[in-house]
C-alpha cells in the first residue's frame, strides 16, 4: 500500500547547528504511527518542517523531500499544507473561549448566504449560516464519537472536550488526510486521554493517517501501529507497533555510548552517613512538572543527578526547594527544617540555584555583567556593601568590591565578554550561563542547585559547564544537585543519578549501569537499587 | 421538596449574578431616580431633553460598538471621526449647500476624510497592540493639533477660502462659531410628531434604529464574525489564517465613518459648529455613556449602548438642577456631572485592567 506521507532524508540546521541528520519517515492510510523522543529530539523541526513554518524558510531552508500520496511536494507555507489536508492539532489549545463550540469549529472557514449586500462589497459580507454550520460540526464530532453540545460556549467546558473541539475542527477540513498530533494527551486526565485514544482509533479506521507525537510511552505503546524514535535528530528505531514495548522505547529515546572522564579524586568519599539535605514527601505544584510525594537523601559532597523523561517533575525539585513555585512536604538540611515557599530563607541557608528558565529567571538580562554577579549576594548576604552612614539600611554598593570580584569570576570561569560591564543580554547562551554559575558561586553556597545547565549552549560550551560544575565541588567542596534532560550529561559527571517518575522518586542508579535499566527506571519499572 | 431544595438556592445564586452583571447600570438607575427626585423638574421637559440628548449622541456612541467587538477597546479617536466630519460640514457651509441635501452632501464628503483618517488611526493602532485605548486618546489630542493647524493658520493663506463670513476678521482661520443655519436640524424636522406636547424627532430616531439593525447584522456575517475573533485572541485568529491587522484597520474605519456622520447628526441639532472646540469632548462623553450602559472594554452591546444614552443623559439633564436643590449651587451638580463622566471611565478602564491581568 502506498504511503499517504513520506518524509525523506530530512536534514536541517540551524546556524551550523544540525539538528536533523537523514530523517526518514512514512505513514500509510488508515494507520497512527507514533513519533517518540526526548526533549530536543527534533520532533518540533521536523514538525515545522512539514508545515512549512516560516522559521524553517527564515533560516536556510531543509534538505530532503516531503511526498503526499505519492506524488513531491514543496510545503512553504502553513496554507500549503493545508491545501495538501495535512492538519495539526495543537498542544495548547487554539480555541476562542468566547465562541460557541461550533464557531470554533467553523473558525475562519464560516459558511455564508449571498444577500443583496454582499453581492455588491463581497463574501465579506455574507451573513453567516449558522445552523449549516452547526450540523457540519455535529458531524465532526459525531465522526469522533464524544457527546459535546455543539452550541455551548467554549469557556467552561472541561480540557478534555477543548481537545474534542479541536480535533472537529481539524476533520471537518473536507480534504484532511493527514492529520499530526502533537502531545495531544499532555493535559488531559487519565480518563479523557483513554477517551481519546479511542477517538483517533476511529478516525484511523476511517482512512485517515495520523502522526502521532508522545512522550508518553504507555500509550504510544498502546494505540500505535509504527513507532519511530528519534535521537539527537536521528531516527534510532523504527519499529511495528507490535514490537514495541515501553523499556525498549525508552532505552531508545536515551540511550547513547558515554565516555565517562576521569574526574579528579576526593579527599573523602560521599557517604550516607554525612547526609546534608533530606527530602520528605515533598511535592511541588509547577506546571507541567509537577512532584508529589518525592523523597530523596543527598549526601554531603556529592554531585547527584536527577534524571528523568520531560513532564515528570525532575525541574520541579529544585524549583520547589527554592521557593519559585508553591510546594509543601518537608526539606532537613543538616538536620534542620528549610521553611518552604521562601526563597530569601532558602538562599541564607546555604542553597544556589542556577535556574533551566536562564533568561527569564536566571538573569537581569539588561545589567552589566558585574551587577548579575553581585546582585543576589548583596541582597542576601550584604556583600559587595559599603557602609558610610551610621545607618544599617543605608548600606551602598561597593563598586569597587563588585568589579574586584567580577573580573576575578570573568578569568576564573573564563566568561567571554568584553568587560564586566557588559550587559549579559548580548552574551552568548554559554557564557551567560557562566555568569549565573559565578552568581551562584558569590553566596558561597554549601548546595547548588543546576536545573538544566547546558540547555541551549553550544557543544564546546556545554563541557566547560561540566567542568566547572565538577571544579566547584572537587575544590569547593559544594554539595551539586543537577537536573538534566541528557542522560549522558549526568552520567559524565554524577555520583548517583536519582530517576524520578511521575513525580515520584523509582530508584537511583550508579552512573555506568546499563541503558536497559535507565530505560526501564525513566518508564517507571523498579528494578534492584544501587547504593 | 427533595427537589425543591435544590433548585432554590441555583435560582438565587442567578439572581445575584444578574445583579452583578447589571451593577453598573443599576447604580446610574438609582442615581438618576435621585436626581430626578430632588430636582423635581418637570418631567415634560426633562423626557424632551433626554430624548434630544439620545437623538443627538446616539450615533456617536454606537460608532464605538465596532473597536470594541475586534478588542480595540474603546476607541476614544472617534474625536478623528468627529473632525471629518466638521470638515464636511465646514466644506458645505462654505458652498451653502443647504437643508437635507446639505446635510447629505456633509455625509457623503466626510468618508473619504473619514477613511482615510480612520486607516491612519488603525495602523497606529497596530503599532501599539495591547495600549490601544491611550493611543487611541493621544491620538485624538494629536489630531486635534494638526486640525487647528489647518483651520486656524492655513485657511485663508495656504487654502483659499470665499466666504468672509465665516472667518476671522483678520482674513486668516475661522470664527470661533460658525452658524450651520443651513442645515439647522435638518434631518431631526424631517418627520417629527408631537406627542403630548413633545417634538419626537422621528426621522433622526429612525436613522438611529436602522443604523442599529445593520450593526445587528453585521455582527453576523463573515466579516463581523472575524472581528469578534481577533477581538477575543488575536493569536488564535492569525493561526486560523484572519488577516488580524487588516481586520483592525477596518474596525477603526467603521468606526471613524460612522463617527464623522454622528458628529453631523450631532451638529444639525445643535445648529452651531465650535469651530474647535466641538469635538473636544466627544470621545469622553460618548465612552462615558456606554460604560454607564455596562458595557467593558471587552464587551459592549447596542442594548448597553442606548441604556447608556438614556441613563448618562439624564443624569446630565438634571444634575445642574438637583445641585441648585441640594446646596442652593448648580455648579456643584455641574461638578457632579463632569465627576461622573470622568469617574466612571477611570473605574472602567481600571477593571479592565485588572481584568486582563487576572487572566
Amino acid at each position: 500500500m502506498a504511503y499517504a506521507l513520506e518524509m525523506r532524508g530530512i536534514t536541517k540546521s540551524y546556524f551550523g547547528n544540525t539538528v536533523l541528520k537523514g530523517v526518514d519517515i512514512a505513514v500509510k492510510s488508515g494507520e497512527i504511527h507514533a513519533l517518540v523522543g526526548e526533549n530536543g529530539a527534533g520532533k518540533s523541526t521536523l514538525m515545522n518542517i512539514l508545515f512549512g513554518m516560516p522559521v524553517i524558510h527564515n533560516t536556510g531552508g531543509f534538505e530532503g523531500e516531503i511526498i503526499v500520496d505519492g506524488q513531491k511536494v514543496e510545503i512553504t507555507s502553513p496554507i500549503d499544507a493545508m491545501n495538501l489536508g495535512i492538519g495539526m492539532v495543537h498542544q495548547e489549545f487554539m480555541l476562542l473561549p468566547g465562541f460557541t463550540v461550533t464557531e470554533n469549529i467553523k473558525l475562519n472557514r464560516e459558511l455564508g448566504r449571498p444577500n443583496i449586500v454582499s453581492r455588491i462589497l463581497g463574501k465579506k459580507f455574507e451573513l453567516l449560516d449558522m445552523d449549516q454550520m452547526a450540523k457540519d460540526s455535529r458531524q465532526a464530532l459525531d465522526k469522533l464519537g464524544v457527546d459535546i453540545d455543539e452550541w455551548l460556549p467554549i469557556a467552561g467546558l472541561p480540557v478534555g472536550y477543548m481537545q474534542f473541539v479541536e480535533i472537529a475542527r481539524e476533520i471537518d477540513k473536507s480534504n484532511m488526510r493527514i492529520l499530526v498530533f502533537d502531545e495531544p494527551t499532555a493535559v488531559l486526565t487519565e480518563a479523557e486521554a483513554e477517551l481519546f485514544l479511542r477517538a483517533i482509533k476511529r478516525l484511523a479506521e476511517s482512512g485517515l493517517a495520523i502522526l502521532f507525537i508522545s512522550h508518553r510511552l504507555d500509550e504510544v505503546v498502546g494505540v500505535a501501529h509504527e513507532v519511530t524514535v528519534l535521537r539527537d535528530g536521528e531516527v534510532v528505531g523504527h519499529l511495528p507497533g507490535s514490537e514495541a514495548r515501553v523499556d525498549k522505547l525508552a532505552e531508545l529515546m536515551v540511550g547513547r555510548k558515554v565516555e565517562r572522564p576521569a574526574l579528579p579524586p576526593r579527599k573523602k568519599e560521599p557517604s550516607d552517613d554525612d547526609i546534608i539535605l533530606e527530602i520528605r514527601d515533598l511535592s511541588v505544584d509547577m506546571p507541567g512538572e509537577r512532584l508529589s510525594g518525592f523523597n530523596l537523601k543527598v549526601r554531603r559532597g556529592e554531585i547527584i543527578g536527577i534524571g528523568g523523561l520531560a513532564g515528570h517533575g525532575k525541574v520541579g525539585l529544585a524549583n520547589g526547594i527554592m521557593g519559585l513555585y508553591p510546594s509543601s512536604g518537608t526539606v532537613l538540611k543538616d538536620g534542620e527544617e528549610l521553611p518552604l515557599n521562601n526563597p530569601k530563607e532558602a538562599l541564607r541557608r546555604g542553597f544556589a540555584f542556577v535556574s533551566e528558565d536562564r533568561r527569564g529567571v536566571g538573569l537581569l538580562l539588561d545589567e552589566s555583567i558585574e551587577n548579575n554577579i553581585a546582585f543576589t549576594s548583596s541582597q542576601i548576604q550584604n556583600r559587595f556593601l559599603r557602609q558610610r552612614l551610621p545607618l544599617e539600611s543605608l548600606q551602598v554598593r561597593d563598586n569597587q568590591a563588585v568589579r574586584q570580584y567580577a573580573l576575578e569570576a570573568i578569568k576564573n570561569l573564563d566568561i567571554r565578554c568584553q568587560g564586566p560591564e557588559q550587559p549579559v543580554r548580548r552574551l552568548s547562551g554559554g557564557n551567560q550561563q557562566k555568569v549565573c554559575l559565578a552568581r551562584a558561586l558569590a553566596l558561597s553556597p554549601e548546595i547548588l542547585f543546576a536545573s538544566e545547565p547546558t540547555r541551549g549552549i553550544d557543544v564546546g560550551a556545554k563541557s566547560l559547564v561540566l567542568d566547572l560544575l565538577v571544579r566547584f565541588n572537587r575544590e569547593l567542596g559544594m554539595t551539586v544537585i543537577m537536573t538534566s534532560s541528557e542522560l549522558a550529561e549526568l552520567r559524565m559527571i554524577c555520583d548517583r543519578i536519582a530517576i524520578v517518575y511521575q513525580g515520584r522518586l523509582v530508584g537511583i542508579l550508579s552512573p555506568d549501569a546499563s541503558d536497559v535499566e535507565y530505560g526501564l527506571m525513566m518508564a517507571g519499572k523498579k528494578r534492584a537499587e544501587v547504593s | 421538596m427533595k427537589t425543591q431544595t435544590a433548585v432554590l438556592p441555583r435560582q438565587r445564586g442567578m439572581d445575584v449574578s444578574l445583579f452583578k452583571k447589571n451593577a453598573v447600570p443599576l447604580l446610574f438607575l438609582v442615581l438618576c431616580v435621585l436626581g430626578v427626585m430632588v430636582s423635581g423638574m418637570d418631567a415634560r421637559f426633562l423626557v424632551y431633553e433626554v430624548l434630544t440628548r439620545f437623538a443627538r449622541n446616539s450615533f456617536l456612541v454606537l460608532a464605538l460598538l465596532i473597536p470594541v467587538s475586534a478588542g480595540l477597546g474603546l476607541n476614544f479617536a472617534i474625536t478623528v471621526g468627529a473632525m471629518a466630519g466638521q470638515i464636511a460640514v465646514i466644506i458645505i457651509t462654505h458652498y451653502q449647500i443647504k437643508g437635507l441635501a446639505g446635510l447629505a452632501w456633509a455625509m457623503l464628503l466626510s468618508v473619504p476624510f473619514a477613511v482615510v483618517m480612520g486607516y491612519l488611526a488603525g495602523m497606529v493602532m497596530n503599532r501599539a497592540k495591547g495600549r490601544e485605548m491611550i493611543t487611541s486618546m493621544i491620538l485624538g489630542f494629536f489630531a486635534n493639533g494638526l486640525y487647528q493647524l489647518v483651520f486656524l493658520f492655513l485657511v485663508g493663506t495656504v487654502i483659499p477660502m470665499k466666504n468672509r463670513s465665516m472667518m476671522l476678521p483678520e482674513g486668516v482661520g475661522l470664527r470661533n462659531t460658525i452658524d450651520l443655519w443651513g442645515i439647522s436640524r435638518a434631518l431631526d424636522n424631517l418627520w417629527r410628531i408631537n406627542i403630548g406636547g413633545i417634538w419626537v424627532p422621528l426621522g433622526t430616531l429612525a436613522l438611529i434604529a436602522l443604523l442599529c439593525v445593520v450593526l445587528h447584522y453585521f455582527m453576523r456575517t463573515r466579516l463581523g464574525q472575524e472581528m469578534r475573533a481577533v477581538g477575543q485572541d488575536r493569536h488564535i485568529a492569525e493561526v486560523a489564517g484572519i488577516d488580524v491587522d487588516r481586520i483592525r484597520i477596518i474596525a477603526m474605519i467603521f468606526s471613524t465613518v460612522l463617527a464623522a456622520w454622528g458628529q453631523l447628526i450631532f451638529l444639525q441639532n445643535i445648529s452651531t459648529l465650535n469651530t474647535y472646540n466641538s469635538h473636544e469632548q466627544v470621545g469622553t462623553f460618548a465612552v462615558a455613556a456606554l460604560l454607564v450602559g455596562g458595557a467593558t472594554a471587552t464587551r459592549a452591546s447596542i442594548w448597553q449602548a442606548m441604556v447608556g444614552l438614556l441613563l448618562f443623559h439624564t443624569l446630565f439633564v438634571v444634575s445642574p438642577q438637583a445641585g441648585q436643590a441640594l446646596f442652593g449651587i448648580p455648579q456643584i451638580g455641574e461638578y457632579f456631572r463632569v465627576f461622573v463622566a470622568y469617574g466612571v471611565i477611570a473605574v472602567a478602564l481600571a477593571l479592565h485592567s485588572w481584568q486582563r491581568r487576572s487572566r
